[in-house]
């Protein structure tokens, strides 16, 4: 298990370098320069089809929130 | 010369004709096919504002049938069948108008249904004589107000859940505003969960009913549930009144907090962090929980709990088909659980209008300080709990999804815009598995 923690610290710290010199190199866009992001697979946000896959880790899983689902209460906990 | 200038005014006469090549009505009426979109018509009234009725913008139909296996069920203490076959259903209707000052307003309309099965849940009684099934219903409603101009919104959402031991009431503020450049959004979220918990307790723990005597010839019984019956010496029932079973309250209260922002034309990030807070009987009553004694009683944790989940999304478009859809989440709380959550999805576009999907997930977690297994917990202890919930564990979760939105609509059918299929499968190193598969519509 401590193997798992330090691999997924690794690849978050990889992950944050890259995102804040990421940041620092942020391009201003026009609108037509953006048919990429626009695409629907872009979107930041959870796939419809997904929303009962996250109800159903939120139930068996101590962790919860910040991806835009359940963080606590109101469920179905059954 | 003459050549040259007649050319010039034939050019410029076949130009001006197709100025006007669009100008004149099709005499021919077609009869316009079936659609959920409403043509917006001008008001006319002379207002200042283009005004746009009330209309149906979207609906979207989500079904899942959800299969579980395991051997760590919480109402047996830990040991036991957690076998769960789940089928959730859940349609939101999506209505869009425009009101004053060019502002668009949406109002989606939800209803949720799910039916469950857990084996488990027929353990509440010793003898496995309890009803292992259960159903909720969710409505909700979340109206949104938005400024075309700036991209700014802001709403309000009302939610409520129903089950038979477990009822829920929910409402929440949103609002969001976009930078300058449009390049970047800044999102905030208050939300808060007003729910009561039944206090259905495992059948060794529900008092016998107390008999008392209070008139002649006739005996009064109140049962745990609080009814009270009068009967007869006989037997027979003279009067009965019900009353409802014990309830608990639980509030969570969440601030959400979210930033996107546009790196360069192929990619964008967003941050997303949780601020959680919650407050009353956060167990379930019907839990069992063994001591190293033998002896059993019902899972006690505290009254209250703070959740701090942070996590990053980072979009990638990589040549002109595929997009890595990436994932990481890091979460605390104050009942000693620390965890990660990475996930990657890989869509490539085989067209524009069909991608596939692969996707894996990968989760671990610390144990909650008060998780002990099967028989492991002292009576010493202050708080217990036996559910693997709260255990040190982590999770894959892997499969494939497929979403087809061709123009002309799914199977030719214009109204139908989308439709995705996906299939997951996930294992615990708890021994629990299940199999999820889901299936989404998006009309128009």
């Amino acid at each position: 298990m401590q193997f798992h923690f330090m691999k997924i610290r690794l690849i978050g710290a990889a992950a944050a370098m890259m995102i804040t010199l990421g940041l620092s190199s942020c391009v201003h866009l026009k609108e037509y320069q953006k048919n990429r992001l626009n695409d629907s697979e872009m979107a930041l946000t959870n796939r419809k089809v997904e929303k009962n896959e996250m109800n159903f880790q939120s139930y068996r899983e101590a962790a919860a929130g910040a991806n835009a689902g359940k963080t606590g209460g109101g469920c179905g906990c059954n | 010369m003459k050549k040259v200038y007649l050319s010039i005014l034939g050019f410029a006469l076949v130009c001006r004709m197709g100025a006007y090549a669009q100008t004149h009505q099709d005499t021919i009426q077609k009869k316009p096919p079936f659609s959920l979109y409403t043509p917006v018509e001008s008001s006319g009234s002379g207002t200042s504002y283009d005004a746009r009725e009330l209309h149906i913008d979207e609906i979207n139909f989500v079904s899942s049938y959800y299969s579980q296996t395991g051997d760590h069920s919480p109402v047996t203490g830990g040991i036991g069948t957690e076998n769960v076959t789940d089928m959730s259903n859940g349609l939101t209707v999506n209505l869009a108008w425009s009101g004053g000052y060019h502002n668009n307003n949406t109002l989606a309309v939800g209803l949720g249904f799910d039916h469950h099965t857990s084996a488990s849940a027929a353990y509440v009684a010793l003898n496995g004589g309890s009803n292992p099934s259960g159903t909720r219903i969710y409505p909700s409603l979340d109206w949104t107000l938005e400024n075309p101009k700036t991209g700014g919104t802001f709403g309000i959402g009302a939610y409520y859940s129903g089950e038979y031991n477990y009822k829920s009431k929910g409402l929440d503020f949103h609002w969001s505003a976009k930078t300058a450049d449009k390049n970047g959004e800044f999102g905030v979220k208050l939300q808060g969960y007003f729910d009561k918990v039944t206090m259905i307790l495992p059948s060794e723990f529900v008092p016998k009913p107390a008999a008392v005597t209070t008139q002649p010839g006739t005996i009064t019984i109140t049962t745990a549930s609080g009814n009270t019956e009068i009967v007869s010496v006989g037997g027979g029932v003279i009067s009965n009144s019900k009353s409802s079973l014990p309830t608990s309250g639980r509030n969570t209260g969440t601030l959400s907090l979210s930033y996107s922002q546009i790196i360069n034309s192929r990619l964008q990030i967003m941050f997303l962090g949780d601020v959680v807070a919650q407050q009353g009987y956060l167990g379930l009553p019907f839990h069992r929980v063994y001591f190293n004694t033998g002896k059993d009683t019902i899972e006690k944790l505290p009254s209250s709990r703070f959740k701090l989940p942070i996590g990053i999304r980072a979009n990638y478009f990589v040549g002109d088909n595929l997009i890595f859809r990436t994932y990481y989440r890091y979460y605390l709380d104050n009942w000693g659980t620390r965890s990660n959550t990475a996930s990657i999805e890989l869509a490539y576009e085989i067209t524009p209008f069909f991608s596939l999907s692969p996707f894996f997930r990968y989760y671990d977690q610390t144990a909650a300080r008060y998780f002990a297994p099967y028989e492991a917990h002292t009576v010493n202890d202050q708080y217990y709990t036996s559910n693997y919930e709260y255990a040190n564990l982590h999770t894959n979760f892997y499969g494939v999804g497929i979403r087809v939105a061709p123009p002309k609509g799914v199977f030719g059918w214009q109204n139908l815009h989308e439709m995705e299929i996906r299939y997951g499968h996930y294992s615990q190193s708890t021994n629990l598995a299940s199999d999820v598969i889901s299936v989404s519509f998006g009309f128009k």
